[in-house]
């Protein structure tokens, strides 16, 4: 009586089929009884966790969160007071997600807290997690351990680009303060080289002229300087805006080519004949009838001499045959 | 005011009916989320106490779309033809002892007659839509509910032969302190215990003929197919035929469907309560000098009175209606053939028995 299905009489499976209701009925009841209580968000590594198989069990995510362990790893964190703008990470990265642009400086800037002598400007450090596949290489190959995986999981962006987290305290307008200088350090450096060079010169040919000649291009020199770090400037926003139009030009260059092709098709008539000859031919298919029709019509206007009768009549039916009268022609 | 009586009534009952439907609404998903160890909504209101506001609103803020292929005619009509039949039904069940929209004396009859028109707007909506799905859905309604007449009308027969008349207002004033005629102890009065002044739970008809108890279970499983509750939800099984009958409908046309079918469970609820669970009448008995019956019941026709039968109609129903939607967590969808197997070859047998037994009863009553 107690197996399943022992009985597939007409008492016996109505004698289950009670039981297995009420049985689970009783089971239904006793969920919603255990209702009262409410399963804590308890992390798994808590003693009583595995207390708590009873109860309501949803967690209110945005109000509870069940607890992260400390060494969890998720959203990247750059300290930028202790990188040294070294580039492994970048280097490293399997998606590319790191973005590094690098200044020197002229000198030395500053020590991290690990005592790691910082030379490079970091202007721009640019972390997109929207790319990263939390491999956590980077945070491997981090010789100063300034990038490091963080415990905030939850941080879901409507814009795709605010995903992309910028860790350098540079300004744009301080990192273009520190490129000058740079450049200003490297060309004091080369007029430094040619000086010595033109002074190694000068001590082996004859002295006088060119003492006059040093002179005169120092003046000269300096005030080519300013211009020259002013040229290079311009010169290198240039560059940067020449460096931002090749991604431009090739849409121009498709437009041109578009726009060439537009121009052989009007400035060449001839190939455009070529493309007329495709509608021709259903223009000749339709001529013929109109053709027809006009015929027709110029016959049925002259229709009053006898023989054109029978011609339209003829016509007429032709068209006919083809479509109704085939049946009747056969039999 | 004897011309603003009817508008009263309309009010008193469609505010009564409403809200146990509100109250149905939210039963259901916080149930279910009970029963499936979730804690259902809770974002709107105090433990989402306002969420079927927030779902009524956002389906009446949805487009009404009709279908290009469908019989536009018949498909805008069909969602409206329901929900009045059903509301036609309420119109005969007595909220108080006193209170009632029609008095006919033939309330039960009524009842069964004008709740089975609903099947014709079930069909009108599946044939309508012109499509698989929903005429599949409208046809297995029709099955069903046709089916399902008999055991329900041979259970409200069971009750109507204990009580000799059609009248739903008598046969709730029969399981009550204010009884017409004098109750005994399950009924049988050759045991000469009268309980007519004890009056709770002993003078329902559940007790007055204790078989009656197994005739309320089959009613009540009647019932659940005939408002195609699950697990008798054949014609709308969403994992078969999407939505049934109502698969095309949408916005506004959807929610009077929806209305509807949660009218139809109120409406039985409340018809089982009054045949069986002594429709307003308090579950508790006087015993000896504490009279627990008469506090709670009151005089007839009084504030009080009016009140506490409010009162103990709309619990009992609750308590049904909270079963329902724990039996609809509960059991898995029947196919066709086995719910035909139970409606033909199990509840109609025994309620033949039963209501043969029932005239055997009402003689020993009498």
């Amino acid at each position: 009586m107690r197996e399943k299905g022992a009985n597939s009489n007409y008492w016996g499976s109505l004698l289950e089929g009670i039981q297995t209701t009420i049985g689970g009925l009783k089971l239904t009841l006793k969920h919603l009884w255990e209702a009262r209580k409410q399963k804590p968000a308890h992390y798994v590594n808590q003693e009583d966790y595995f207390d708590f198989n009873k109860g309501i069990v949803t967690l209110q995510y945005p109000f509870e969160t069940l607890p992260i362990p400390d060494n969890g790893r998720y959203r990247l964190y750059n300290e930028i007071d202790d990188c040294i703008v070294c580039d492994k990470c970048a280097k490293i990265c399997p998606v590319n997600c790191i973005d590094i642009e690098a200044i020197k400086a002229t000198e030395e800037i500053g020590k991290t807290s690990d005592g790691t002598p910082k030379r490079l400007y970091a202007a721009k450090f640019d972390i997109d997690m929207a790319k990263c596949c939390y491999c956590g290489l980077c945070t491997t190959v981090c010789p100063t351990e300034c990038l490091t995986m963080t415990k905030v999981y939850d941080y879901s962006e409507e814009q795709v680009e605010d995903m992309n987290y910028h860790f350098s305290d540079l300004s744009p307008e301080e990192a273009l303060e520190k490129m000058n200088l740079l450049e200003l350090f490297l060309k004091e450096k080369e007029e430094a080289k040619k000086k010595a060079a033109t002074e190694k010169k000068a001590a082996t040919t004859s002295p006088t002229t060119k003492k006059k000649l040093v002179f005169k291009p120092k003046v000269k020199k300096s005030e080519e300087q300013v211009e020259n770090k002013e040229q290079q400037t311009t010169e290198e926003t240039a560059n940067k805006v020449a460096k931002a139009k090749p991604k431009f030009r090739p849409k121009v260059k498709t437009k041109s080519t578009e726009e060439e092709k537009k121009a052989t098709d009007v400035s060449s008539e001839e190939p455009s004949s070529k493309a007329k000859p495709k509608f021709r031919p259903k223009i000749k298919t339709k001529q013929p009838k109109e053709i027809e029709a006009q015929k027709e019509e110029e016959k049925e206007q002259p229709e009053k001499a006898t023989k054109p009768k029978f011609r339209p009549k003829i016509k007429t039916k032709t068209p006919k045959k083809d479509d109704d009268k085939q049946p009747p022609e056969n039999l | 005011m004897e011309i603003l009586t009817p508008f009263f009534t309309l009010g008193a009952y469609l505010s009564l009916t409403l809200g146990l439907i509100v109250i149905t609404f939210y039963l259901e998903r916080k149930l279910a989320a009970f029963v499936q160890d979730r804690l259902g909504p809770m974002e709107v209101g105090w433990y989402g106490i306002l969420q079927p506001v927030a779902d009524l609103l956002k389906l009446l803020q949805k487009e009404d779309i009709v279908p290009t292929q469908a019989d536009r005619k018949l498909f805008l009509l069909a969602p409206l033809i329901i929900f009045p039949f059903i509301l036609a039904g309420l119109a005969v069940l007595p909220l108080t002892p006193t209170f009632q929209a029609s008095g006919t004396s033939i309330g039960v009859f009524f009842l069964l007659a004008i709740v089975s028109i609903d099947v014709l707007g079930l069909l009108m909506a599946g044939w309508a839509s012109n499509s698989k799905f929903p005429l599949y859905g409208a046809m297995r309604a029709v099955a069903q509910i046709v089916s399902y007449e008999v055991p329900l009308g041979l259970s409200v027969l069971c009750v109507v032969m204990i009580s000799q008349t059609l009248d739903l207002r008598l046969i709730g004033l029969q399981q009550g302190l204010y009884t017409p005629e004098a109750n005994y102890l399950v009924g049988i009065k050759a045991l000469g215990v009268e309980v007519t002044h004890i009056g709770g739970i002993l003078s329902w008809n559940i007790v007055r003929m204790p078989f009656l108890f197994i005739t309320f279970i089959i009613f009540y499983i009647a019932s659940l197919a005939e408002c195609n509750r699950a697990p008798f939800d054949i014609p709308e099984g969403e994992s078969e035929i999407i939505g049934g009958f109502h698969t095309e409908y949408s916005g506004f046309r959807f929610a009077l469907f929806f209305l509807a079918e949660y009218a139809m469970m109120v409406l039985v609820c409340l018809l089982g309560v009054i045949l069986f669970l002594g429709a307003w009448n308090t579950p508790l008995p006087n015993i000896g000098n504490v009279k627990l019956a008469d506090w709670t019941t009151g005089q007839l026709g009084t504030w009080y009175g009016n009140t506490m039968a409010i009162f103990w109609l709309a619990s009992k129903t609750i308590l049904l209606l909270a079963l329902q939607v724990i039996i609809r967590w509960t059991y898995p969808r029947l196919r066709v053939d086995q719910l035909m197997h139970l409606c033909w070859k199990v509840l109609t047998p025994i309620l033949l028995f039963i209501l043969l037994l029932c005239g055997v009863w009402r003689l020993w009553m009498v």
